[in-house]
């Protein structure tokens, strides 16, 4: 690779680090560019990791639960067939743990709509059992022994519950990886632009340096160093304050004790994803230069 | 003496326009010294750029170095553009540049590491006069030192053909015998060189060099053979 550096230590030659491409100052508008797009990648990649990871967990918690309701008008026939389906259940391979819900809690449960009215023994409030069943077991199973005792009575699947909610934020966490793509398509356009720009601030310097019988090659090298130097400044800088900003946010989110918003955390994978998103910004900031220089000096002689 | 160039029946048309070059035939031998006269727009840049490669003719055969430079592949160019040193009428100096990293640009282009620039490029700068302004950027050198430095660029690589497009045009004549100096004691060292100028005094300035003319784009020579009153060099 060319240098195209002079040495150091000797004045007269104006510092070890003069480019052939005219340095116009030492921070340029690319690095801010950069560090903003970084900076936005960065928090949209964070927000689409941690919703997947709430989603995940979510769907974990509520994917092997299920409640089954007696709905039997009798109360102590009622009582019968919940007795029996509790043991049912409970001999089921598929099923972890059975729990009837006891008449206390269900009127607690309702105190807030029915007032001490749900405590009238008189009231018809259907048996209720929860069910837990083991790891990626069918329900199905669970379903055809309830019916099997009684064809009435129903069984709701905590999942399609929360199915709007998973839906909610299977959307978001597409919407947040659909935003870091535009980004990182925003950023190779920018750099495209940005090299075009620069081939012709430069063009008289490129043509000298073809007339010297310089490659296509090594002038596209001159303008990627100064591109992915530029990415790089921008990328230690847009990442540093988004790590703030997510550390910022993660201490707001724990403060909130929601369960729901503390599921989105971020697994180790989804760090190293994070940390390596600045290394593939700056090489595709770099990829993007040559092949806009070397796709504009193709048309050249 | 061997034949490194040789235009056949060159023609040379910008876009839609007229031609700029006609019918031009000639050769060059290894070693000689040619000018190249006409008035202004007769169409030496032209012929030149066709000869440092910065240009393809509209038609015709131009052969360089024995091989076909007018369908010669774009990425084996820059192989031949640096067995041929240009200086130009305007300098073409990188201006952020000093004179020694400008003198080393050709250099560093061929790839010589940085530890082995010290001594051809203080040699040159010797050469041309300019030991003590090796740190001067152009824009702080007067018009002889920056066509100085840009014939130093040109020869630093040891070209095998030096182009030179009017290199004294923007000098003063004392200034013009130093430059025309540095290329005949270049063309002693068996550089062949072709220098474009519409000043006739400086053709008595190197005895047995050779001569061509443009006219309206066309050499002036109906069989394209170059020649000069004084008899070519190392002939009788």
């Amino acid at each position: 690779m060319i240098a195209f550096g002079t040495r150091g230590g000797e004045t007269r030659r104006g510092g070890a680090d003069r480019r052939v491409l005219d340095e116009a100052g030492t921070l340029r508008a690319m690095t801010w560019v950069m560090a903003i797009m970084l900076f936005l990648t960065l928090l949209a990649a964070a927000a689409g990791l941690g919703t997947r990871q709430a989603a995940t967990a979510l769907e974990r918690q509520l994917a092997g639960r299920m409640t089954v309701q007696v709905v039997e008008g009798s109360p102590a026939k009622r009582d019968t067939i919940a007795a029996q389906m509790v043991a049912a259940l409970k001999a089921l391979p598929q099923v972890r743990r059975v729990m009837p819900v006891d008449r206390a809690e269900l009127t607690r449960l309702l105190a807030p709509w029915l007032g001490a009215a749900g405590a009238d023994a008189d009231l018809p409030m259907p048996a209720m059992i929860d069910v837990d069943l083991i790891a990626d077991a069918d329900p199905a199973a669970v379903v055809a022994a309830v019916r099997r005792i009684d064809a009435a009575s129903r069984v709701d699947r905590h999942a399609s519950w929360m199915s709007p909610v998973s839906g909610l934020m299977a959307t978001v966490t597409w919407l947040a990886f659909g935003l870091v793509a535009l980004m990182l398509s925003a950023t190779a356009a920018v750099v495209v632009l940005a090299a075009r720009a620069g081939l012709e601030t430069h063009r008289a310097t490129i043509e000298i340096m073809h007339m010297l019988g310089s490659t296509d090659v090594q002038v596209a090298r001159l303008f990627q160093r100064r591109i992915a130097r530029d990415a790089a400044l921008g990328a230690i800088g847009g990442g540093v304050l988004a790590m703030g900003v997510l550390a910022l946010v993660a201490a707001r989110v724990a403060a909130v004790g929601s369960d729901l918003l503390g599921s989105a955390t971020l697994a180790p994978a989804d760090w190293t994803i994070l940390l390596l998103l600045p290394v593939a910004f700056v090489l595709l900031a770099t990829l993007a230069a040559r092949i806009a220089v070397l796709a504009a000096l193709r048309k050249t002689l | 003496m061997a034949n490194i160039v040789q235009f056949e029946n060159v023609g040379l048309r910008y876009g839609t326009g007229p031609e700029t070059l006609s019918d031009i035939s000639f050769t060059l031998g290894s070693g000689a010294f040619y000018f190249l006269t006409g008035a202004s727009g007769a169409g030496k840049t032209s012929l030149l750029k066709l000869l440092y490669l910065a240009q393809r003719p509209s038609r015709g055969i131009i052969r360089l170095f024995g091989e076909d430079a007018v369908t010669m592949p774009r990425g084996r160019l820059p192989g031949f553009r640096r067995r041929i040193g240009v200086v130009f009428q305007d300098f073409r100096l990188v201006p952020h540049l000093s004179a020694w990293d400008n003198i080393a640009l050709p250099l560093r282009v061929a790839g010589m590491p940085e530890e082995d620039l010290e001594q051809p490029v203080r040699e040159m700068l010797a050469w041309v006069g300019l030991g003590e302004r090796a740190g001067a950027k152009p824009a702080t050198l007067s018009g002889g030192e920056q066509q100085r430095v840009a014939i130093a660029r040109a020869v630093i690589g040891r070209p095998e053909i030096l182009v030179a497009d009017e290199p004294t045009g923007n000098v003063d004549p004392d200034m013009a015998d130093r430059l025309i100096h540095l290329f005949d004691s270049l063309n002693r060292l068996g550089t062949t060189v072709v220098v474009a100028t519409h000043d006739f005094q400086l053709l008595a300035r190197v005895p047995g060099a050779q001569m061509m003319r443009l006219d309206k784009g066309r050499l002036l020579d109906p069989t394209g053979a170059l020649r000069y009153p004084p008899p070519p060099r190392g002939e009788s």
